[in-house]
């Protein structure tokens, strides 16, 4: 039954109770604010540096993430040679090597006095170890491809190795500087996913899983001391919650600042320093070469024309970045410029396509996977080809799906995507890459480059290479990927370029207020 | 006395075995689930340029070959034994990771939770006690905000305030407790991002099952026996207007347990919701299943006890 309120059935609110109790509520939370604060930073040998993407285990050996070399690499485990901002390989736990004349045969000596951060001692022991670990048939290294020219190692001596290869291998030196290389101890490898023990300048002390991992200086490394008594890398994926972290100061540094479009307003703070270098990342619109009017090469030509890339750096990448007209990085002197092959032209575009016989244009879909740069350039490509005749579906993926539906199964148009292995021209070389790009002439090329060792004649090589599939238009190539840095001011020795995924913070220490730099 | 004892032993025996039940169907739908996404673990951990055969033996390593009825039987059996299996990406107990996350996101849902209590119900009752007059108005206005805006806006404006701004607090992150104090604090402006909307939808509950209740004879009867307007709210009405609200609170703690995922983000506070997420996307299919088979644990528990807290609060439901 409907019961009727009386006129007097209001009773007077409890005012002054509830209202005490909410201000002692207040009063407490404010206390506990207060409590929460975090300290200034005292003593400025710590730094806290910001990434994006938490790596899925800390054995760079074990596993491809690059998130794990950017935490690892030159910090925590160092290869034979190790590659710095440069980009070039230099003696790292090989003091000297020699290589014999026919090619076949490198000769390293070690470090002597090194150690490991659990006390064993490096020795050649370890470095057979390792590199034999690496090539294993049970091996789940990423990158077993560097590892398989060789045919033996032997550890001739206490601090002497010998590593014979099975032809000559160009590209040797360097890739025993990649984070897939790095020395490991027999005693620890199989837990270095979980805790980590290498030979670098930093130990690893805690990962707070989500959170945070914490490295403190190894106090008994070989060579010269690193200036940080701590690191610690903290994981902030929401690029509005790294602007904030940044200028609340939980962050020192964000060696690669993913809120991009928020840079100006860092640049015009004094309190941080903006630093804009290149990266190995290639971005390109890949093109599956096997698919209907794709596989002809006036087709791709005319997708190549069709992208104004300074007006693709301007939209969708703030400004950052430079145009690219194949697949290698401006800063490597083997580069060639042929950004000119693919300029900006969408009457020679269409004009293309009529030739090859699709003057009605055709249908594309053009799959994307997360990233910023892939959806967002994903509309502006999208806008291109279609303003061409191309009538462009935009189809957006996750990475799982991505990489079983693209890059696997190849079932795609067009994709856009960064390829951040250095020195990955390789992979026109290989027939059943998703490119599907299968050419005799390149393929030539690339075994002949891969067996010089000679400099002189590896540049050129490289020029051609270049020039092969810049011809072909393999891909749509747009831009190197810029590595936009924001730390505070006072911090000096991060890399401004990326020429491997690192975060190399040996150099890194703080500058004295007040001091000339 | 013993009959009563003898039904409610039955009582506790026939909720253990629906408790079972449930548990064992939920097993079976998420592990199902988790097999139907598209996607090779060890495919998305070895990356664009790695070696096939690396990718086959991370495959063989982490257990990935084998039929499904064989996975569902190993990962079934670990459960009944407390053991979640180990992640795919970080080669660790899921169990343990786990409890890692519940430390943050077991006690950011009870303050959450809390916050919202001392928030919507007090404003509730008033709103219910003051109605049809300009407090009620101002407060179910301010209610319908809350529900409306977004909770991630909330915490990103908090942020910019109470962190950038005035510099009081830290943008995120969680430094352990270790420090229980800074721990709160950090906990602090999560927890009011998250109350806010809990409590907006707290007091519109409370407002209306408060009116109803005060329509009822009962309170009539108290009025007419001399209990003052305060009393009769109070001692008589208050309790029975709460089973709804208790409805609502205890779907509102499942979800703050894991369903927090976008304020932990802003926050980067380390939580359960970012830990399932970030399986889902990385194909950590072993951690997604454990959390979820963890999640619905806690719901079923959660749902128990709101149960039994419906018999404590109304005396009505005790007399069966």
């Amino acid at each position: 039954m409907a019961a009727k309120t009386l006129p007097c059935a209001d009773p007077p609110l409890p005012f002054f109770k509830g209202r005490r109790r909410q201000l002692l509520a207040v009063a407490i939370a404010v206390a506990l604010v207060a409590c929460g604060r975090p300290e200034i930073e005292g003593p400025r040998d710590s730094v806290v540096v910001g990434i994006a993407l938490e790596p899925p285990n800390l054995d760079p050996t074990a596993g491809a993430a690059a998130a794990i070399d950017e935490v690892v690499y030159a910090n925590l485990f160092e290869g034979l040679t190790r590659i710095g901002e440069d980009g070039a390989a230099r003696a790292g736990l090989a003091e000297s090597w020699s290589i014999s004349d026919d090619g076949l045969t490198y000769e390293f000596k070690l470090r002597e006095g090194a150690r490991f951060h659990d006390g064993t001692t490096f020795d050649a022991d370890d470095v057979k170890f390792s590199l034999d670990r690496a090539r294993a048939e049970n091996s789940t290294n990423a990158q077993r491809g560097y590892f398989e020219p060789i045919e033996a190692v032997e550890a001739v001596a206490l601090y002497r190795v010998r590593v014979r290869v099975k032809r000559p291998t160009g590209a040797f030196l360097f890739n025993l500087g990649q984070g897939d290389a790095v020395i490991v101890a027999r005693e620890s490898a199989a837990n270095n996913a979980v805790h980590p023990v290498g030979t670098g300048p930093f130990e690893f002390r805690r990962w707070r899983r989500g959170d945070s991992i914490e490295l403190e200086r190894n106090d008994s490394y070989w060579g010269d001391k690193v200036a940080l008594k701590t690191a610690i890398f903290r994981i902030v994926t929401d690029p509005s919650a790294a602007s904030a972290a940044l200028l609340a100061g939980d962050v020192d540094a964000f060696p690669n600042f993913p809120a991009v479009e928020s840079v100006p307003a860092f640049a015009a703070n004094r309190r941080f320093s903006v630093v804009t270098g290149t990266t190995e990342g290639e971005m390109i619109v890949a093109i599956n070469n096997g698919r209907g009017p794709l596989r002809d090469v006036r087709v791709r030509r005319a997708i190549c024309h069709a992208i104004d890339r300074d007006a693709f750096i301007e939209s969708v990448l703030f400004g950052h970045g430079q145009a690219i007209g194949s697949h290698f990085p401006p800063h490597h002197p083997a580069y060639v410029d042929l950004t000119a092959a693919c300029r900006y032209d969408p009457a020679l575009s269409r004009a293309l396509l009529k030739e090859a016989g699709y003057g009605q244009g055709f249908a594309a879909r053009l799959s994307l996977p997360p990233p910023g740069y892939a959806r967002r350039g994903g509309e502006f490509v999208a806008d291109s080809l279609r303003a061409v005749g191309v009538r462009t579906e935009i189809v957006n993926l996750e990475w799982a799906q991505w990489l079983d539906r693209v890059f696997s199964a190849k079932d795609y148009d067009l994709t856009i995507v960064a390829h951040t292995e250095p020195m990955d021209i390789d992979i026109y070389a290989r027939d059943d890459y998703y490119f599907q790009y299968k050419d005799d002439e390149f393929k030539r090329l690339y075994a002949e480059f891969a067996a010089t060792i000679d400099e002189e004649r590896r540049m050129e090589l490289l020029r051609a290479l270049q020039e092969k599939i810049a011809a072909d238009a393999v891909n749509a190539f747009l831009v190197v990927a810029p590595k936009v840095g924001v730390w505070n001011a006072r911090l000096k020795g991060l890399w401004a370029n990326s020429p491997i995924q690192a975060n190399d913070l040996t150099e890194v220490r703080w500058a004295e207020s007040g001091s000339p730099q | 006395m013993t009959g009563r004892a003898g039904a409610f032993i039955l009582y506790l025996a026939q909720r253990a075995a629906v408790l079972a039940l449930t548990l064992f169907v939920a097993s079976i739908v998420i592990f199902a689930l988790t097999q139907i996404a598209p996607g090779d673990p060890a495919a998305y951990m070895m990356g664009l340029n790695a070696d096939p055969a690396a990718v086959a033996a991370l495959r063989a390593e982490l257990g990935l070959s084998g039929s499904p009825f064989e996975r569902y039987l190993d990962w079934a059996g670990g459960l009944i034994k407390g053991d979640f299996g180990v992640s795919y990406t970080y080669r660790v107990p899921v169990g343990g990771l786990i409890l890692e996350r519940l430390q943050v996101s077991l006690p950011l849902a009870v303050l959450a939770l809390g916050l919202a209590i001392s928030a919507g119900i007090p404003l509730g009752v008033a709103a219910a006690a003051q109605r049809g007059r300009f407090f009620d108005g101002a407060i179910m206005s301010a209610a319908q905000v809350g529900v409306a805006a977004p909770n991630f806006w909330a915490a990103i404006l908090l942020v910019y305030v109470f962190s950038t701004v005035l510099g009081w607090t830290s943008a995120g992150g969680f430094p352990g407790w270790e420090r229980p104090a800074r721990a709160i604090g950090a906990l602090l402006l999560p927890a009011i991002a998250l109350a806010l909307p809990q409590a907006a939808i707290l007091a519109r509950v409370m407002r209306s099952s408060l009116i109803e209740a005060l329509g009822e004879n009962y309170v009539r009867t108290a009025r007419a026996k001399g209990l003052s307007r305060g009393g009769a709210l109070w001692r008589h009405a208050f309790r029975n207007a709460l089973i709804p609200v208790l409805t609502i609170l205890g779907l509102q703690f499942s979800f703050l347990l894991a369903g927090a995922v976008i304020i932990e983000n802003v926050f980067y506070l380390p939580g359960l919701g970012r830990l399932v997420f970030q399986g889902i996307t990385q194909r950590d299919l072993i951690v997604v299943e454990g959390v979820v088979f963890a999640l619905v644990i806690a719901v079923v528990l959660v749902n128990f006890l709101v149960d039994a807290a419906y018999a404590v609060a109304d005396p009505r439901l005790r007399t069966r």
